[in-house]
């Protein structure tokens, strides 16, 4: 993987869209979009660890977030990183009203179901990045 | 008299499974163990300023859940609030039990769980512990 797109959720621990944007992450980085993302610990950039903050630097980023208060947009911005696209698992909510995910530790089958369509609109995206260059 | 209560703080690291057990283990305890006692607070929310994440964790004790030595959760208490009154590292634990490689880092299986619940009672002996201070 030359240059991964890297994917940092939230990971928002009080409600189910920070498990939801967790949930995601992994089935872009794992599954869908296997050989061109990656993810790092978003704590470990808010601690300002070196490694963190010039990977963020050198690589594409997408920030997933699961409420509007946008930490891993934020965090990101602080440090200089290269978002390429933010999205926010409350306006996947909004879109898709039908489904009422409630559960955070374990996710239920709506979280499961949101999550899926937010993973394969993130993949979409980084094809749109590997085809067409960076977003800045 | 109000519930006493306890911060815990998880690093929920998305690199390694030990960021999903420090996880887990802390919403088992804010769920299961002791719901009445247990507030868990955002790191990252915490670490952007929210003022109200930030005054709990100078009023209360915390108890920070980190997966690995890098101790993120803990460092971003001391930074932004005070000292914790806890902290653990889930590596060294599951280390100490003797368990490797418990599970897929997306969703825990069985072994996992079971490690996540050994953890989320070690959170819950640290809050007993600083209960009888």
């Amino acid at each position: 993987m030359s240059d991964p797109v890297l994917i940092i959720p939230c990971s928002g621990i009080g409600k189910s869209f920070g498990t939801i944007s967790r949930e995601v992450t992994y089935y872009v980085v794992e599954v869908l979009k296997k050989d061109e993302t990656d993810t790092l610990c978003l704590s470990l950039l808010v601690m300002g660890d070196k490694d963190a903050v010039r990977s963020v630097k050198s690589h594409r980023c997408i920030a997933v977030d699961g409420c509007p208060n946008e930490c891993s947009k934020k965090n990101l911005e602080f440090f200089n990183a290269k978002v390429a696209a933010n999205y926010r698992v409350v306006d996947i909510l909004r879109e898709n009203r039908n489904l009422k995910p409630s559960a955070v530790t374990f996710l239920d089958e709506d979280g499961r179901k949101l999550a899926g369509i937010l993973a394969e609109k993130i993949a979409l995206k980084v094809d749109e990045l590997n085809h067409k260059g960076v977003v800045s | 008299m109000s519930t006493p209560k306890i911060g815990v703080v998880s690093c929920s690291g998305e690199c390694c499974v030990e960021g999903t057990i420090s996880r887990i283990a802390t919403r088992l305890v804010l769920e299961k163990l002791r719901p009445d006692n247990t507030v868990t607070i955002c790191l990252p929310l915490f670490s952007i300023g929210e003022k109200g994440e930030r005054m709990f964790a100078k009023n209360f004790p915390t108890i920070a859940v980190d997966g690995c030595e890098k101790r993120c959760a803990k460092n971003a208490i001391e930074k932004y609030s005070g000292k914790t009154a806890c902290s653990l590292v889930v590596s060294d634990l599951l280390k100490k039990w003797g368990i490797n490689n418990p599970s897929p880092r997306r969703e825990l299986n069985e072994e996992g769980i079971e490690a996540a619940l050994k953890v989320a009672e070690e959170i819950v002996v640290a809050m007993d512990e600083i209960f009888t201070r």
